[in-house]
């Protein structure tokens, strides 16, 4: 773990953050649109005050959290990660937020669970996207209890030190910085501890498309689109693509969970 | 009907080489758009123009099929403007291709995987294949070389130019989103105005 984190710190000197702005007005958020400057159009009216947090499932300590409640006696640091999309483009992003294993070992994770379950909010009267119903709603999402546990997942809070963007996923989002970004459930009202591989809304959609690891892979195309080359946002009309990077530059950090894998089937 | 008069004898006044220049025009402007990265290019260009074009030449090639019907059904006549739609769509479509080969894949390699390996590229593709020998033949002497009844014959390939378009919309996107779906019942009605339906029922018992 420490030489996780020690990995971390040396791979963030490195990063050069995209502009609040980039990262503010280029997103995908579903509930809000299909198109990327739909979030940032569409999700002021998003309710995030108050934000209740329903922890349930293999807990010892199941219940309604306020968002203070849950992230009581944490303190979030900044961590700048890359964030590499399934479509091919990629941003790096300065993430306020905590571990989200410190936040598991305070719900009390009971010895039988092995995965972690995500839902996002869901607003009809304030989201477009669910209204017109794009995909299947509430967007849902899941982990393995040892990906979850991994110093470099957070539970974000802000960006720059900002409160959490509403089209970003306002109040508080996942963050999983090997996995494409759809993994990375924005706006989570509810966190299940469980012994069952939870189901993933991408997955669900197109299982041949996306698979539940999700883990950024060059090696691994998507089936309409190769994933060997991302195109980093900023860069302008002449930007050149660069070459993705196995589990998205933290290989070093996260490649021993996948020890014996197939990555090919486990996609 | 008197509208429909009015607007044929409006219509008459405008040449149809203004088609060949507000599409010009309206290429330069998305580019320029792109470049500075104005509005909706703000932040990733290369993506938005190359949908832009694309979806340029998607209506074009829209409206192209809309001036048979729209002539049978209401006596609108813009025939003399379908040859610049159809040629300006062709043109949309090199620029869309241009952006996806030159600017988005970025290599001549990668961009012959992405045609033979990604179905809804090689149906774009082939839809653009399509469109090469009618805007070489998109010309007077061209029709009296050919005859006009094989000219003709080899224009049908619009049909499947549009129909490829669509496909190729509607293959891209993630989830169910509606703006494939209406040009593809568009593109489809229109089509279906040029079935001879009486030759396809069975002969009527005496």
């Amino acid at each position: 773990v420490a030489g996780a984190t020690g990995g971390v710190a040396q791979a963030q000197a490195e990063l050069e953050p995209n502009s609040f702005e980039d990262i503010t007005s280029y997103n995908n958020f579903y509930e809000f649109g299909t198109g990327k400057e739909d979030p940032a159009r569409n999700a002021g009216a998003l309710v995030t005050e108050p934000w209740s947090i329903k922890v349930d499932g293999m807990v010892d300590n199941p219940g309604d959290y306020t968002l203070a409640d849950l992230l009581d006696g944490l303190t979030a640091e900044e961590r700048i990660y890359r964030f590499r999309c399934v479509e091919a483009w990629s941003m790096v992003v300065p993430w306020n937020g905590v571990e989200l294993a410190d936040v598991l070992a305070k719900v009390g994770v009971q010895s039988q669970a092995k995965y972690v379950a995500f839902e996002t909010t869901v607003q009809p009267d304030v989201m477009i996207g669910v209204q017109r119903r794009v995909i299947p709603f509430p967007y849902v999402e899941g982990l393995r209890l040892d990906e979850a546990m991994h110093p470099l997942t957070l539970l974000a809070t802000g960006i720059y030190g900002e409160p959490m963007p509403n089209q970003n996923g306002a109040p508080i989002r996942l963050v999983v910085p090997w996995k494409y970004g759809f993994k990375s459930i924005k706006s989570i009202v509810r966190i299940t501890l469980t012994d069952e591989e939870p189901p993933a809304s991408w997955n669900i959609i197109n299982p041949r498309e996306y698979g539940f690891y999700s883990n950024v892979n060059p090696n691994v195309d998507h089936p309409r689109w190769s994933q060997a080359t991302e195109r980093q946002i900023g860069g302008g009309l002449f930007a050149s693509r660069k070459d993705t990077l196995m589990f998205n530059g933290y290989e070093a950090e996260v490649a021993s969970l996948y020890e014996g894998m197939d990555l090919n089937e486990f996609y | 009907m008197d509208v429909v008069g009015t607007l044929n004898a409006a219509l008459r006044r405008v040449p149809a080489w203004l088609v060949y220049v507000a599409g010009a025009a309206w290429a330069v402007w998305l580019f320029w758009q792109a470049l500075n990265q104005l509005g909706p290019y703000k932040v990733e260009p290369i993506n938005v123009l190359e949908r832009a074009y694309g979806e340029v030449a998607l209506q074009l090639l829209v409206a192209g099929l809309f001036v048979t019907p729209l002539r049978r059904f209401l006596g609108l006549n813009l025939l003399k403007f379908r040859r610049a739609i159809g040629v300006t769509a062709f043109f949309f479509v090199l620029a869309h291709f241009l952006v996806f080969a030159v600017l988005d894949v970025q290599s001549l390699e990668r961009v012959w995987t992405e045609i033979v390996k990604r179905p809804y590229v090689t149906v774009g593709m082939a839809g653009f294949l399509a469109l090469i020998p009618l805007a070489i033949t998109s010309n007077n002497l061209s029709i009296r070389k050919l005859g006009g009844a094989t000219w003709r014959k080899l224009h049908k390939l619009t049909y499947a130019a549009g129909l490829l378009g669509a496909v190729h919309f509607l293959w891209l996107v993630k989830g169910f989103q509606i703006e494939p779906i209406i040009y593809t019942v568009i593109i489809v009605g229109l089509l279906a105005t040029r079935v001879k339906w009486s030759s396809l029922r069975p002969a009527a018992t005496a």
